[in-house]
């Protein structure tokens, strides 16, 4: 599903590369945290995987597809396929929880019957039955992340990708985040996280790759955040 | 292609950022009220200068008892001899194309005519005191002016010869004047319309940023973002347009038909030119306004 085959990433002005050799292969279906200190590369990982960022050497595919060979204006198709969610939410706060999932399908030009039909389903799906008419100011953090995540898994993407969705939620409510991710995990969607949260990596014993100064140093199967000797 | 959530994202974005689509507007529709002025001068222009040169270039201006020329005091009113042989020489001329002979009675009348708001000029002048004259049209009237006014302006029973297109020359050059004026006007307002243009663009696209940051992430096409934002500067930019048009009919119906008032003869623009010139504002204004937040788009909405 995502193929890194040996990329490099160099960012202009920096001598470091964010990301060095890079190989990583995320089956169909897998869900992969993503670990390692800031600046380790987790985000450029995230953005190459989004086409935000071209890598400076070496091949992506992502869904099947060649990224280098995507011409610019097929990206926005290739972003239908993944699905994005993020540590500070990025709800549109002018919008109601219910307009919030919404926008996602209008904006690609779905039908109006499609959304009234698919969106409360979804909302049902992350544990927000109830509450499409809340602002996202009424709402917890959690309750927030969940619609984000609505929002991420209403065009039902091959791919979602979460970078650090915990990180603004406390540890209770951070569980019933990750049991809505791997509800969407178990409908087929593959799953990539970044965090730094090791009670949620330690708890699922999911794929672990961890990232330092822009390498793998360890890729574990069902692994836990810390180094297991 | 969903017409109504567009059309919603549109107005949202005309509504805030109001006071800059106002300005936006205001400043569109002065530029092209202004250049549309511009191009109803050079019509104007235009219509009266092709009047004229179907016209008379040359009237030889001839003696009569009250003509106050010295030389037509010594030698009294021209003869008939004086004038045929007037006439023979013009005829003779090549650079002369036609000419035509206004006998005192014409020229009277036609003096009647043209001054019948003023009766009392007419009553106190009888015919006789209006002079008779050539009416000479010219074949290359620049070139040759002077040749045939020099040849008879010393004739005997000529009292003056006038250039008709020197008069006219002055009154081109007052139309040229103030046409020019405006056009420049308009060009520099023109200049501050596309960059009002593009900060309302920017500022748009600054104030949804939230908005098109998620479009982009869920896989919006370009046309879709960029669509409101391109419908928002056209749009303002034709509520521009229609009022700069409800000034240009002002224009044309209080000042040129009004100057109109002043010549004996018709030379108005007709509703056709009017509309031809809104017509041609109206192109100007979707192109100033669709290209600007296009290219401005460019630049604020990289994908």
């Amino acid at each position: 599903m995502i193929n890194f085959d040996n990329v490099t990433k160099v960012y202009p002005n920096q001598s470091r590369p964010a990301l060095e050799s890079v190989n990583i292969a995320v089956a169909k279906g897998e869900f992969v945290f993503l670990v390692g200190p800031s600046g380790s590369g987790k985000s450029t990982f995230l953005r190459l995987v989004l086409k935000e960022e071209r890598p400076s050497e070496g091949r992506i595919h992502v869904a099947g597809r060649d990224l280098a060979r995507l011409t610019n204006w097929k990206v926005p198709y290739l972003r239908r396929r993944i699905g994005c969610v993020f540590q500070d939410f990025r709800l549109l706060p002018n919008k109601n929880v219910y307009q919030n999932v919404a926008f996602a399908l209008e904006v690609i030009g779905k039908h109006r019957r499609f959304i009234r039909k698919i969106v409360p389903e979804v909302i049902d799906l992350v544990g927000l039955e109830g509450k499409h008419d809340r602002m996202p100011d009424e709402l917890s953090g959690g309750e927030q992340q969940r619609v984000a995540m609505a929002r991420a898994f209403v065009n039902r993407p091959m791919i979602l990708l979460a970078d650090e969705p915990t990180g603004n939620i406390d540890p209770a409510t951070s569980i019933g985040i990750m049991k809505v991710l791997d509800r969407i995990n178990r409908t087929g969607t593959t799953v990539v996280m970044a965090t730094h949260d090791a009670a949620i990596v330690d708890s699922m014993r999911k794929r672990v790759i961890e990232l330092e100064y822009g390498k793998v140093v360890r890729d574990q199967s069902r692994g836990v955040y810390g180094q297991a000797y | 292609m969903r017409s109504q959530f567009v059309l919603s994202e549109i107005w949202i974005g005309l509504r805030r950022n109001l006071t800059m689509t106002m300005a936006l507007i205001v400043v569109v529709a002065i530029s092209l009220s202004l250049l549309g002025t511009g191009l109803l001068f050079v019509k104007q222009v235009d219509r009266t200068r092709t009047y004229w040169q179907g016209k008379v270039e040359l009237s030889i201006y001839l003696c009569v008892k009250t003509s106050p020329e010295p030389a037509c005091q010594q030698n009294g009113p021209s003869t008939a001899a004086q004038r045929a042989a007037i006439d023979k020489q013009l005829a003779s001329m090549p650079q002369v194309q036609t000419v035509y002979y206004v006998s005192q009675q014409e020229a009277y009348s036609e003096f009647r005519q043209d001054f019948s708001n003023e009766p009392a000029l007419v009553q106190d002048t009888q015919e006789g005191d209006i002079p008779d004259s050539f009416e000479v049209k010219l074949k290359n009237p620049e070139a040759d002016y002077s040749i045939v006014s020099s040849a008879v302006s010393g004739a005997a029973g000529v009292e003056t010869v006038v250039d008709e297109m020197t008069i006219l020359d002055k009154f081109y050059k007052l139309l040229d004047g103030a046409r020019n004026a405006v056009v420049i006007i308009a060009l520099i307002l023109i200049v501050a319309a596309i960059l009002l243009v593009a900060n309302t663009i920017r500022l748009s696209a600054f104030n949804r940023r939230r908005e098109t940051s998620i479009m982009r992430l869920v896989g919006a096409s370009n046309f879709y973002i960029q669509l409101p934002f391109l419908l928002e500067g056209t749009i303002a930019g034709l509520i521009g347009w229609a009022i700069s048009a409800g000034l240009l009919v002002a224009v044309k119906s209080l000042m040129l038909d009004s100057l109109d008032q002043y010549f004996s003869f018709n030379v108005g623009l007709s509703v056709g030119d009017l509309i031809e010139v809104i017509l041609i504002s109206m192109v100007i204004a979707v192109l100033l306004c669709g290209v600007t937040s296009f290219l401005t788009l460019r630049r604020y909405l990289r994908v």
